[in-house]
């Protein structure tokens, strides 16, 4: 599981590219040096063993053979890696440091490859060497080359060394490549971690940042100015809806203080009084309206953290069943709950009862007699999910999405009571809680979820 | 009773005194909070009634204060801000109660005789009696006049709740807020329902009736009609 995140990690990846290129290049680099040098070294013992025939066929032509068999004698002596060997008509030796004429191995355009039986201290080892044949009056030869032992160990040496050295390139950029990238991972992994700490509504969090000062720095630096920018602009649609809220409520108050205190001196059979109490009661349904404006205006800025806790949806559920248990039983509707089980999400109950107690309340209201309310709590794969579904006439499939609207009143339903926010504010908590409203055919009826996404898996 | 009423809404504020002067309260007022805070630290109140947003000193901070000097005086919070937040900041600050703007007058009286009744010592009651009905808090069982009444768990806080305020009136809400613990208004009128079902236990056929329907404010149980 970590092996494959972190496959798909950019940096591994980037690692992995750079890798397989560094290593091309450098075999490339390695092959290219090696057969150079190679190359190099081929022409210096030649042109070595080529000066030291020009030598040699000098001392020839001056000194006649005896001269040529005494400096091959005595360079034979101190002779390190060069080899001599000079012969007769019947490639008897006659001078030199190799005991007889070789097997020529292999022969270049002038030059010849052989190997021989080398004393090194006691042992005899066989070496490869590599030299030039001059020919002499008479068939007499002569045969000049070097040992190419030590060459040949390096070589060997190379062969052997590459392919390890490879391996150990190769792990090394990878072990690299996968701390580089883990390393990275982790600086990622808090920023999405803060950020989804935000995204339910901390807004005050803000993200880590590291000493680097590198491009993720810049990136955390940049969200972070663009919180600010969004927190102050939340603030400001709280202080909005705040002094709205005051603003309003305080004419509304008086208003309605008027009316109270001018009712309280009419006497009870007056008949103004009774226009007076219709006054109140319009003023009570306008208030209610405004309310429930105002919360889905709350609900759509966000709560602060402290208003949500960890809350039981079953719990929940079961207490509004209580609540509506009468209501429901007086219009002859079975309402029950299916909620046995404990669902633990996070939010803020009242929000929550509030919004359920509105799916219910018009559950109960567009049910008809004998029907049946049921309200649940459950874990299902797609998170934790809170509904009600009723046996009522439902909603038609091309009305649902605009009955969360605010305002929006199937014709339907125009003459009962209600203000037509019922459904946006249910809406709008779900909203709050990163949940979303669903509304679907309960065959027949209407069946509304609340759909906590991923809740299941949180804690 | 002496109260004291903290609002800088003149209006609003002359309305709710003269209310308060009608229902036989004696009141002071002031319309800014150092003055609030000044008075209600000099004199002693049975209750303070105290606007959420006041000029040179905030609501909030005037029961803030109030408490650090230890006063505990009832302090129940009137506010025209939007509540969700609000409330709990209300309360958190050392409020009592908190009643969102706009208020029925008898909203806010029944709220005031209900903080009042609080602030009197009373013994831990573990038996509560409304003329002859009953109700026992440790065996959580309702009589009345010796026939006993089953009582859902539910109904019985309704009741409990009814009869330790009883004489007093008690709004929907009020019921709504301490046996539901719900601060929202319900569409449907449950709470109704829920007076009519425990009326049909604990009235009918007793006589005389005792929890009763004020009208236009709430209900209230007691033992003479």
């Amino acid at each position: 599981m970590l092996g494959v995140r972190l496959f798909r990690t950019l940096a591994f990846r980037i690692v992995l590219a750079y890798l397989a290129l560094f290593a091309i290049s450098a075999a490339a680099l390695v092959a290219f040096t090696y057969w150079n040098t190679k190359r190099a070294l081929n022409a210096e013992t030649d042109q070595t063993i080529q000066a030291e025939i020009a030598g040699l066929s000098e001392q020839y032509q001056r000194q006649g053979l005896g001269g040529l068999t005494d400096v091959v004698t005595t360079r034979s002596i101190h002779a390190g890696q060069s080899l001599y060997l000079l012969v007769g008509p019947l490639a008897r030796p006659l001078a030199g440091n190799l005991d007889a004429w070789p097997t020529v191995k292999r022969l270049g355009q002038r030059f010849v490859e052989f190997d021989y039986d080398r004393r090194v201290g006691g042992a005899i080892e066989r070496h490869t060497a590599r030299g030039r044949v001059f020919s002499l009056v008479g068939g007499f030869r002569l045969l000049v080359a070097r040992d190419m032992h030590e060459r040949s160990v390096t070589d060997r040496m190379f062969t052997t060394t590459l392919p390890w050295s490879v391996a150990l390139m190769l792990t090394l950029g990878l072990v690299g490549g996968a701390l580089m990238s883990r390393n990275l991972l982790r600086r990622l992994d808090s920023i999405n971690s803060t950020s989804r700490e935000i995204m339910v509504g901390d807004l005050s969090r803000r993200l880590p940042l590291s000493r680097a000062g590198d491009e993720i720095d810049t990136l955390a630096h940049n969200l972070n100015r663009m919180l600010d920018r969004i927190e102050r602009l939340m603030k400001g649609m709280r202080d909005v809806t705040d002094s709205v809220a005051h603003d309003l409520r305080s004419p509304l108050n008086r208003l309605r203080n008027r009316l109270e205190g001018t009712l309280k001196r009419l006497a009870s059979d007056a008949p103004e009084a009774e226009e007076m109490d219709s006054a109140i009661a319009e003023i009570d349904r306008l208030i209610g309206t405004f309310n429930s404006l105002l919360l889905i205006a709350e609900a759509e800025a966000g709560l602060e953290r402290s208003a949500m806790s960890r809350i039981d949806l079953s719990a929940l559920a079961r207490d509004v069943c209580d609540l509506y248990a009468p209501v429901a039983e007086e219009r002859e509707l079975v309402l029950d709950t299916a909620a046995d089980a404990e669902v633990e999400i996070d939010g803020n109950w009242n929000l929550l009862s509030q919004a359920l107690a509105n799916l219910v309340d018009n559950a109960i209201k567009y049910t008809p007699a004998g029907g049946r309310v049921r309200i649940s709590a459950e874990h299902t794969a797609e998170g934790a999910v809170l509904s009600v579904a009723d046996t009522g006439a439902g909603i038609p499939e091309e009305d649902r999405s605009r009955v969360i609207e605010r305002f929006v009143r199937l014709e339907a339903s125009r003459n009962s009571p209600g203000s037509g926010l019922g459904l946006s504010l249910v809406a709008a908590v779900a909203r709050l809680h990163e949940a979303r409203l669903e509304l679907e055919d309960n065959h027949p009826g209407l069946k509304a979820s609340i759909v906590f996404e991923g809740a299941n898996q949180s804690r | 009773m002496r109260m004291l009423v903290v609002e800088d809404d003149i209006e609003a504020q002359r309305y709710l005194v003269n209310g308060l002067r009608e229902s036989g309260h004696v009141v002071d007022d002031a319309v800014d909070g150092e003055t609030g805070l000044t008075l209600a630290l000099s004199r002693p109140y049975d209750v303070a009634v105290i606007d959420r947003m006041l000029p040179k000193m905030d609501g909030l901070r005037l029961v803030q204060e109030l408490r650090e000097h230890g006063n505990a005086t009832p302090v129940l919070f009137l506010s025209a801000l939007s509540e969700v937040d609000d409330r709990v900041k209300g309360l958190k600050a050392g409020g009592d109660d908190y009643l969102t703007k706009p208020y029925a007058f008898v909203e806010l009286l029944a709220r005031i005789d209900a903080l009042m009744r609080r602030r009197q010592p009373s013994a831990v009651k573990t038996r509560l009696q409304v003329g002859d009905l009953e109700l026992d808090l440790l065996t959580r069982q309702a009589k009345r006049g010796g026939t006993s009444i089953e009582l859902q768990p539910r109904e019985f806080r309704l009741l409990e709740y009814l009869m330790r305020h009883a004489g007093q009136v008690v709004t929907r809400t009020m019921l709504l807020e301490s046996v539901w613990e719900y601060h929202f208004d319900p569409q449907t009128n449950v709470i109704d329902v829920h007076i009519s079902r425990l009326r049909a236990k604990i009235d009918k056929g007793f006589d005389p009736p005792l929890l009763q329907t004020v009208r236009g404010a709430g209900y209230m149980i007691r033992a003479k009609g």
